[in-house]
């Protein structure tokens, strides 16, 4: 596909520009998908800046960890001492270390934002299901991607949260244990788990790169939502990409690195659990094995199931917490309302929040030990996690009176100009 | 109990019985009943926090002279002592001080293995040769390897502070202490398989500090928090550099984004 009507001037004009732009159109595509000749809607707000931010993300963890590999050994007996390898003896290691091992909870940090976004904002709504579906692929990549990293540095942490994960397949009827072992490559998690964990640590990246080509593909059929959660009426809504958005997504870039940083250099522990620096031990278990922060709420959801029937608790709990993801699957269907923006949605706007805070719920009981009052908290969360989309989303959409809509994007801006 | 996994807790139960069958007193029984260590106004705290240079070198002596009759600190090596951010031993100190370790090496040209003197490069070695005897010549306890106790538990150096100086007290009326146990407030479950190993004036410093038990508890914590994470100072300076040279990357950016969006409405 010949680009025949490349432009001719400006950058276009420089003879080398020209020259490799005749042959291999790559400077007008790249302009295409996030440069001047891409609209964006003029009235994104700086909640918009979390999807280049979790871009930003997968290549910090992306060139950390290449590197990393290069001096770690994934090996039972190996594992833990090259990790204090790195720390100590490899030049500048432990600032790669403590960038890969924060940079994962910032991108989950960043991605949850970023889907919390497209919960407010209607961002999943008709036409951009796929985009969303891929959005979902997206985070359930990057949690297995996250739960084998965190098994890689071979501590207590790292083996007994590899064997409660993988333990919650034998739930599963028939299928279970036989499943369990294949995925151990034996009769318990030892070096052959170690080693296809650190194999598929090292793939998933890679294909989560791929997943996010396909969501960018996605998003520039119909463009980014925007905090109205209007269609596009014409050129008067929209500006180009660039510089206008490249600008403000590097506003963001910096404000995020500054928070990245604090961690990295002044609380590098702070996301960990100490127990991860005790080298793994089958013969004792740790008080309370927790996951990953970033885990706690699905964690909390897992627990919460009692005995249903003929359902055991565990497989019960399992079934949820997939279901947990499972469900924003459905999320365009389930939301039954036609406006978009939670802006004139007044009912589902409170709502939203409700839901934060029952997510913030999850996390605080996931990270407690199952008794008393957290396990409690866990449960009532849990209820309302699968109401809220199941029974409050659909019924909210029917009955809610949204407010008036704006005519077109640009019309309140427009509108309070007249007035000034 | 049925909210847990059945598999979870019947691996549990095992590890617990194992525990409990050696003798041993882990993080793995009844953590969280002991007592929060007070915070220590420590010299490395803080964004601008750096070791403080005679107190890692008292600290490395109550290790040497003390700790180390049980504990190893397999991660961290002579030369270490003379890293900058370290206890800032000259490097002429350190071989001297190597030299007085026996180490053994090998194998020869004949297939032996011999001793030599230690080396910089030589990792402090370990007490005993392997973890059954240092468990038998501890009534079974294993003495851990201390490289990185003090990230390894919460509270890292203050709790350590805390266990090894106000710690050991006499339990309270009846407390039912295990056999070979100690008690000590500050340790998870209040029992200890490690008897007090601090005691006034059980190392002479060279400097002159009156060795109390509670500087020396202070001062090999500290010590054993420069083991854990030797690149504390490297780590806080880089950081010092980044955050200015990020806030004033920002501050250009904002200044630009506030220009290109000057005509946008």
């Amino acid at each position: 596909m010949a680009n025949n009507n490349a432009p001719t001037s400006g950058f276009y004009a420089n003879p080398v520009v020209k020259w490799i732009e005749y042959r291999l159109p790559v400077f007008s595509t790249l302009d295409h998908m996030v440069g001047s000749k891409y609209p964006t809607p003029k009235n994104l707000n700086y909640w918009w800046n979390f999807g280049s931010l979790a871009g930003l993300c997968l290549v910090v963890q992306i060139l950390t960890g290449i590197v990393l590999v290069m001096h770690y050994t994934p090996h039972t007996s190996l594992a833990f001492d090259s990790v204090e390898h790195i720390m100590r003896d490899v030049n500048y290691g432990w600032l790669l270390r403590y960038m890969h091992a924060n940079g994962a909870s910032m991108f989950f940090i960043v991605v949850y934002i970023h889907i919390f976004r497209g919960l407010y904002f209607g961002s999943y709504k008709s036409p951009r299901e796929l985009l969303w579906f891929l959005g979902v692929i997206i985070l359930l990549l990057m949690m297995a991607t996250g739960f084998m990293g965190y098994v890689l540095p071979w501590g207590q942490m790292s083996f007994w949260g590899a064997t409660v994960i993988t333990n919650l397949f034998s739930a599963l009827p028939v299928v279970g244990d036989p499943i369990v072992h294949w995925l151990w490559g034996g009769f318990a998690v030892d070096n052959p788990t170690l080693n296809r964990f650190f194999s598929l640590h090292y793939l998933l990246p890679f294909v989560l790169v791929g997943v996010i080509i396909l969501h960018v593909l996605a998003l520039h059929q119909f463009g980014s939502n925007n905090p109205q959660g209007i269609d596009v009426k014409g050129p008067q809504d929209t500006i180009p990409f660039h510089p206008y958005y490249t600008i403000k997504d590097a506003v963001g870039v910096g404000f995020f690195l500054l928070f990245f940083s604090f961690f990295i250099f002044y609380a590098p522990n702070f996301l960990g659990h100490p127990d991860n620096y005790i080298p793994a031990n089958p013969l004792v278990t740790p008080a309370h094995i927790v996951p990953e922060w970033y885990f706690l709420p699905f964690y909390a959801i897992l627990r919460s199931v009692p005995d249903i029937w003929f359902i055991e608790a565990k497989l019960g709990g399992v079934l949820a917490m997939f279901g947990a993801i499972a469900i924003l699957f459905l999320l365009p269907w389930l939301d039954t309302s036609k406006v978009r923006s939670a802006r004139f949605r007044p009912i589902y706007k409170q709502l939203t929040w409700v839901f934060l805070i029952t997510c913030i719920g999850l996390g605080y009981s996931g990270g407690m030990p199952a008794e008393g009052l957290p396990l409690i908290i866990g449960k009532i969360c849990t209820v309302y996690y699968f109401l809220h989309f199941l029974v409050v989303m659909p019924l909210v959409g029917w009955f809610e009176k949204p407010t008036k809509l704006p005519a077109s994007i640009s019309e309140p801006v427009l509108k309070a100009q007249a007035a000034e | 109990m049925r909210k847990d996994f059945a598999p979870m807790t019947s691996l549990k139960l095992l590890a617990a019985a194992v525990v409990v069958a050696l003798g041993l007193n882990g993080p793995a029984l009844a953590a969280g009943d002991a007592d929060p260590a007070p915070a220590v106004n420590w010299s490395f705290n803080g964004p601008f926090g750096t070791f403080d240079r005679a107190e890692l070198q008292r600290g490395y002596q109550v290790y040497k002279e003390v700790c180390a009759a049980c504990h190893a600190m397999k991660f961290v090596a002579f030369r270490n002592l003379a890293d900058p951010g370290g206890p800032g031993f000259s490097a002429a100190e350190v071989k001297a001080l190597a030299a007085t370790f026996e180490v053994t090496d090998g194998p020869n040209d004949d297939g032996e293995m011999f001793k030599r003197p230690g080396l910089p490069q030589d990792k402090f070695p370990s007490p005993f040769p392997n973890q059954k005897a240092a468990r038998a010549a501890n009534g079974g306890a294993y003495p851990l390897d201390l490289s990185l106790i003090a990230k390894a538990r919460p509270q890292g150096p203050d709790y350590l502070a805390a266990l090894l100086g106000a710690g050991y007290t006499q339990p309270p009326a009846g407390f039912a202490l295990g056999e070979g146990l100690h008690y000590n407030k500050y340790f998870p479950g209040h029992q200890i398989a490690m008897p007090k190993p601090l005691n006034p004036d059980q190392v002479t410093y060279a400097d002159g500090t009156k060795a109390t038990v509670e500087q020396m508890a202070h001062d090999v914590s500290a010590f054993l928090m420069w083991a854990a994470e030797p690149k504390l100072e490297e780590r806080k300076r880089l950081g010092l550099k980044v955050m200015i040279f990020l806030v004033v990357l920002t501050g250009l950016f904002m200044a630009a984004k506030k220009r290109i969006w000057k005509d946008v409405h």
